[in-house]
């Protein structure tokens, strides 16, 4: 699994000069450029050229880049993606994959482009959004289509409508949706992220549902706030305790290691290989904060 | 590219600009500049309007501009897309891709 990280994306609406001029300040793990449903119909042609030309500008050198493209099927999707590519954004987000079929299209798609602009095979990299039913019964084998693919992600407000309900504080509408995209990334050796959490006035219903997705096992969540970066890189840090054991844990096992010993324990708790392996994944995960 | 009709992109919100294309009748390029920042920046702003309409190879146009302090890549993706729309009106979406 790749060790970037991506706790944060930081959702950007592509028609709109100022926060394309400032949101590189932020300290999102990645900038996700919106082309899709941000953007009036009426503005698709001039946002795409404002998101071209932010792409290539230094200030967004430093910082992972996603673009969530319009899909293949509207007139606007070609040249998103063909745009895009030429730019060299790191990342192309498809909304509403409902299937195979349509990573396929899109990697096709991509591929053409890196081809036409001289970009390396390859190099652009894919991140699949499920945001309905039948996306959801398909995420396995959208998230085992591409090579390109660092992820899959939930786009939660369609979903709920293809489901025909709503939203709720608990979350129990999308319980099966997001266990369905982690079992189907984890099962493809890729990310998993969730959906943004739109009540952005709303702090401590956000605190609970970032705590609930790292808990299932999310890598990281859309955000549509600046304020929510820190607060949800926060949830995702170990706390002081976890990095304390996590160094003992790595101690004792060294030790029996050097002792030729297979099984060691630490206060009465067996050390095996998963809980050596969850103690490096903790000091990695330290090295970007510990939780206040 | 060819400016066949008077076009507009863009906004005049603050980091934004409004761009107007329009034919030009003496084919040649008459540039307007108003800016928030002009007495600094006059002749950057006047340089990436010139270079980017070099690059789209288009040598007859009236442009006027009135900046809300946008940095260059904003100033070049108004441009830009300003001239796609006055060339070739609601095929704008099939971008001419050596011209950007």
């Amino acid at each position: 699994m790749s060790e970037t990280l991506r706790r944060s994306m930081l959702f950007v609406p592509g028609s709109n000069a100022a926060m394309l001029s400032t949101s590189f300040i932020y300290e999102a793990d990645a900038i996700m450029f919106d082309l899709e449903d941000s953007v009036s119909l009426r503005e698709k042609d001039t946002a795409r050229m404002l998101v071209y030309n932010a792409l290539q500008h230094p200030l967004y050198k430093n910082i992972e880049t996603v673009v969530r493209v319009n899909a293949l099927e509207s007139e606007f999707g070609r040249s998103d993606v063909m745009a895009m590519v030429k730019a060299g954004v790191d990342v192309i987000r498809l909304p509403k994959t409902d299937s195979l079929q349509d990573v396929i299209n899109m990697e096709m798609m991509i591929e053409q482009a890196e081809m036409e602009f001289g970009r390396d095979l390859g190099s652009t990299k894919m991140l699949a959004a499920i945001e309905s039913a039948m996306g959801i019964n398909n995420a396995v084998a959208i998230a085992h289509g591409s090579k390109r693919l660092i992820g899959i992600a939930l786009g939660a407000e369609d979903y709920v409508r293809d489901l025909r309900t709503q939203r709720t504080p608990e979350g129990t509408e999308l319980l099966f949706a997001r266990c369905s995209i982690l079992q189907a990334a984890r099962s493809a050796g890729i990310m998993a992220f969730d959906t943004v959490y739109s009540d952005s006035g709303n702090e401590a219903g956000f605190l609970k549902e970032a705590r609930h997705i790292h808990n299932l096992g999310f890598d990281g969540k859309s955000l549509i706030n600046p304020r929510q970066i820190e607060l949800l890189h926060n949830v995702f840090a170990p706390s002081e305790e976890e990095v304390e054991h996590a160094l003992a844990v790595i101690e004792v096992a060294e030790h029996a290691e050097r002792q030729g010993s297979g099984v060691v324990s630490l206060n009465g708790k067996m050390v095996d290989a998963p809980i050596i392996e969850r103690a490096k994944w903790t000091l990695e995960r330290a090295k970007s904060g510990i939780k206040r | 590219m060819e400016i066949l009709q008077r076009s507009y992109a863009g906004t005049l919100e603050s980091s934004d600009l409004l761009v107007e294309v329009s034919p030009a009748p003496g084919r040649s390029i008459e540039v307007e500049i108003t800016s928030s920042v002009e007495k600094q920046f006059e002749p950057a702003i006047r340089n990436v309007i010139m270079s980017t309409l070099d690059q789209m190879g288009v040598s007859a146009i009236r442009i006027s501009i009135n900046d809300k302090g946008a940095l260059d890549c904003v100033i070049r993706a108004r441009v830009q897309a300003a001239v796609m729309r006055a060339a070739k009106g609601v095929h704008c979406h099939q971008l001419v891709w050596g011209a950007i």
